[in-house]
């Protein structure tokens, strides 16, 4: 199977992401599935960047450790990543900042050479890397003119120059698949949540959601949303909350601290039965932690964050395709059933790049919520048997609509007789009940990689492409809880049916997936458990499959 | 919905003689008038925190989001930003607003969100039992400070002043006439208004006796001057003896923050193009 990896490295500053992006548009136009993956400190100038862009034949969502190309945009990305170098690894080098052997580019002689300003540098090394891989002048052509609107005309003379400096080492020979759109996990989160009715985000920016509120906030006006970026997470989430209670979908995203500060009020959205989404994007923890870097460590915090029970919802995709597709179904959890919904990312899901099939996301559906008939006087927490209350918002006539988070009766009025306190506490159970009931019309647990293997792997979101690639070649069965909450308990039996041993695969020290199956009756005997910070490579994973196989 | 019953069937529980009973009473006369006036009552939304204050929301038969202790001014801002054509009432209480909801008060004035804040000031914290709040006077001696407290209130007024709220007033519970007319006017401003009213908690901080000497009216005060509402912000404050001044300290017309301001909402059909637009624009 024909596979290439890149990795692209440089100074904080230095536009290392976009640079990994064009490379991987160039992979794109030529057939190939993209993963990139972008690893940098906490920190906005000066230290080390890289990305690695990794193009299959196949889909693929995880990073080797071995590269077929080095672009080294400072001295540290062939000093570091030694490691990865192959016997025949290609580098690419700006000749002003690097000192090594491979193919030079001479960035200021070209720059000065075109009259070109010095941000356009890349450009002349991107070039270069064309030619190296063989990619004919067409495409790199086609991909500037797509993903460099600005000067594309002056890149291009640039990029030619430093084209026609290198010559072919390892020709990358072009694939029939056609090029496919490469989206963050953070833009599908966000395209999803739009197709599911978004109407308002609000977020304070915290790493690594921040780059859902700037890609909404870019694209606030084509897609018809108000974006808000208020005080705190605090104000965020109520701000969310009183967006809702007006009759406007909204969302908010954060990171673990960032949703420490939202669970008083997440506690009141289900007191309140307020629909509300939140995207929870994990970084490595506790505390500040690696802002940068990822981590799986807050799946039973999102679990039971927020004093008093009460229903959620919590979704944990794995692919751009799933979080296209659920982000949209959140939403439309959130208002049918008046919970909280969680769409839980973390840094590799949310800040990869990734080759995006239309074809497998399914057509996310009009969501329905129950609305309130006129019936006079609205009691904004009639008892119903399915424990929903039919919805008017604040300003609807006819309506006086009483949300509450005190304990209240059926119209809203807070209450403390106790007789009024069980009813709606067994109302909002029920609501939880019949969520979990409607989680039939759903895949919620993705079985793949040899369906009816004797080891299985047990893993949830993110680490789903790793597991997938390693599965193959060693046979095993892949089994991924796609929904957290209501925990899929009959799916998941199911799907391990047969399975001799099964090992949980997770980002963090205390395998929480394991855990949770655990307290629902399936146990899992082994764990493979990485907490650095950073995401299982294929090579790790093998390695350590093949120690407790063996 | 017109013609309605505005007070609830909800048990009233605020002990006798509470100000929030005449902020109530108050409020109820504003609605009648907006309601004579040809508005519906139904596009008025009253938020609260939690506090004795909060009751209101229980008790005043019109939309409300009975909030937590601190957050009305988050909420309320949602719920403008939403729907612009709602007329949004916050009723906040001191420890509710200026102590755990501090910033919201700050960040609403500086966003000059169209909404208006009523703070039932009563300077003490009467639903935890008495414990002292931001604009209890220096000494007061609650349940958690029974030594007395060692800080300085702070005033109000003058924080709202540089916070960049538009409409700045301070009412008193025992002066309901003039308090109806502050309201009202905090409701007209198209901007962020501000009241804070002086209110008497009955059992623990009865305060009336040394109120009703102290207050006037101001009268000849220019509320567009702002150097001149910051002279009378200063004259009392909330700690050392001095008359209290009752009315519009300052008011000026500037841009609000709004849903106004927000993008137009997109169809179904509208809202896959644009998606499609972006996958497109990715590939």
């Amino acid at each position: 199977m024909n596979e290439v990896s890149v990795l692209v490295g440089g100074k904080a500053g230095d536009g290392i992401n976009s640079a990994g992006a064009m490379v991987a548009q160039l992979l794109n136009h030529l057939g190939y599935r993209i993963y990139l993956y972008f690893d940098y400190p906490s920190l906005i100038r000066g230290g080390h960047n890289f990305a690695i862009v990794r193009g299959r034949e196949i889909a693929t969502a995880t990073c080797g450790t071995q590269v077929d190309f080095v672009l080294a945009l400072n001295q540290e990305t062939v000093d570091r990543h030694k490691d990865a170098w192959k016997t025949d690894t290609a580098i690419i080098f700006n000749t002003d900042l690097v000192k090594a052997t491979g193919q030079g580019i001479p960035v200021r002689e070209i720059l000065t050479a075109e009259h070109a300003p010095d941000i356009m540098g890349n450009s002349a090394v991107i070039g270069g890397f064309a030619k190296a891989a063989g990619i004919p002048w067409k495409i790199v052509e086609e991909v500037f003119h797509s993903h460099i609107p600005k000067g594309t005309d002056l890149n291009l003379l640039v990029a030619r120059r430093g084209y026609d400096r290198v010559t072919t080492v390892h020709p990358v020979p072009p694939i029939s698949n056609p090029p496919v759109p490469l989206l963050t996990g953070n833009e599908a989160i966000g395209l999803g949540m739009v197709s599911g009715g978004l109407e308002a985000y609000v977020s304070y920016p915290m790493t690594p959601s921040s780059s859902l509120l700037h890609f909404l906030a870019e694209e606030q006006e084509k897609l018809g949303i108000t974006v808000v970026h208020p005080e705190s997470e605090i104000a965020v989430i109520l701000m969310a909350m009183g967006f809702a209670s007006a009759g406007r979908r909204a969302a908010v995203g954060t990171s673990g601290g960032g949703f420490c500060l939202m669970t008083e009020s997440l506690s009141l959205a289900g007191m309140a039965e307020v629909p509300l989404v939140l995207l929870v994007s994990q970084r490595t923890g506790p505390s500040t932690g690696l802002p940068t870097y990822t981590g799986q460590s807050d799946l039973l915090f999102v679990l039971h964050a927020g004093q008093g029970e009460f229903p959620r919802f919590i979704v944990a995709p794995g692919t751009t395709e799933e979080a296209l597709y659920w982000s949209g179904i959140a939403m439309n959890i959130a208002w049918e059933f008046q919970v909280p919904a969680f769409i839980l990312s973390d840094k590799t899901l949310s800040e990869g790049t990734y080759s995006t099939d239309l074809s497998l996301v399914q057509k996310i559906p009009q969501g329905d919520s129950i609305s309130w008939d006129r019936t006079a006087p609205y009691r904004r927490y009639a008892d119903t048997p399915s424990g929903i209350s039919p919805l008017a918002f604040v300003g609807t006539g006819g309506a006086v609509v009483k949300v509450n988070g005190y304990a209240h009766d059926e119209a809203g009025i807070t209450a403390e007789e106790p007789d009024i306190v069980a009813l709606m506490a067994e109302k909002r159970l029920r609501k939880g009940e019949a969520l979990a009931r409607a989680m039939d019309r759903y895949q919620q647990v993705s079985l793949s990689g040899n369906a009816t293997g004797l080891v299985a792997l047990l893993c949830w979101g993110s680490t789903a492409g790793v597991c997938e690639e390693v599965a193959g070649p060693l046979g095993l069965r892949v089994v991924r809880p796609v929904v957290l909450s209501p925990f899929p308990t009959e799916p998941l039996r199911k799907a391990l049916e047969g399975a001799g041993m099964v090992i949980a695969v997770e980002e963090n020290a205390t395998a929480q997936l394991a855990t949770l199956a655990g307290q629902h009756g399936i146990t899992c005997e082994k764990k493979i458990l990485r907490y650095d910070g950073r995401p299982f490579t294929p090579e790790l994973l093998t390695t350590k499959i093949r120690e407790m196989l063996s | 919905m017109t013609g309605r019953q505005l007070i609830t069937d909800a048990q009233n529980t605020w002990c006798p003689g509470c100000g929030n009973f005449s902020l109530q009473h108050t409020l109820k006369n504003v609605l009648a008038d907006i309601e004579k006036e040809g508005q519906s009552l139904d596009n008025i939304v009253l938020v609260s925190g939690i506090g004795c204050h909060a009751k209101i929301a229980d008790y005043l038969n019109i939309n409300s989001f009975y909030s937590i202790h601190g957050r009305t001014l988050p909420v309320a801002t949602g719920i403008k930003f939403a729907n612009p054509d709602l007329t949004v009432i916050c009723c906040a209480g001191d420890g509710d607003c200026y102590a755990e909801g501090l910033d919201h008060l700050i960040f609403a004035a500086k966003r000059n969100i169209d909404l208006t804040v009523i703070v039932h000031n009563n300077r003490v914290y009467g639903l935890t039992t008495g414990q002292y709040t931001p604009t209890s006077p220096r000494g007061f001696k609650g349940k958690s400070t029974p030594l007395g407290t060692r800080e300085d209130p702070f005033n109000p007024i003058e924080l709202m002043l540089a916070s960049g709220a538009t409409y700045i007033a301070r009412g008193y519970s025992k002066k309901m006439d003039p308090l109806r007319t502050l309201i009202r006017q905090g409701i007209s401003h198209k901007g962020f208004a501000f009241i804070d009213v002086l209110q008497i908690c009955a059992t623990f901080f009865p305060a009336a006796d040394y109120y009703s000497p102290r207050v006037y009216d101001l009268k000849g005060h220019d509320p567009a001057s702002f150097e001149a509402a910051c002279i009378k912000a200063r004259e009392w404050d909330y700690n050392s003896d001095a008359p209290i001044a009752l009315g519009t300290f300052y008011q000026r017309n500037s841009p609000v923050f709004d849903g106004k301001t927000a993008a137009r909402t997109l169809s179904a059909v509208e809202r896959e193009q644009a998606v499609r637009e972006v996958l497109n624009k990715r590939t």
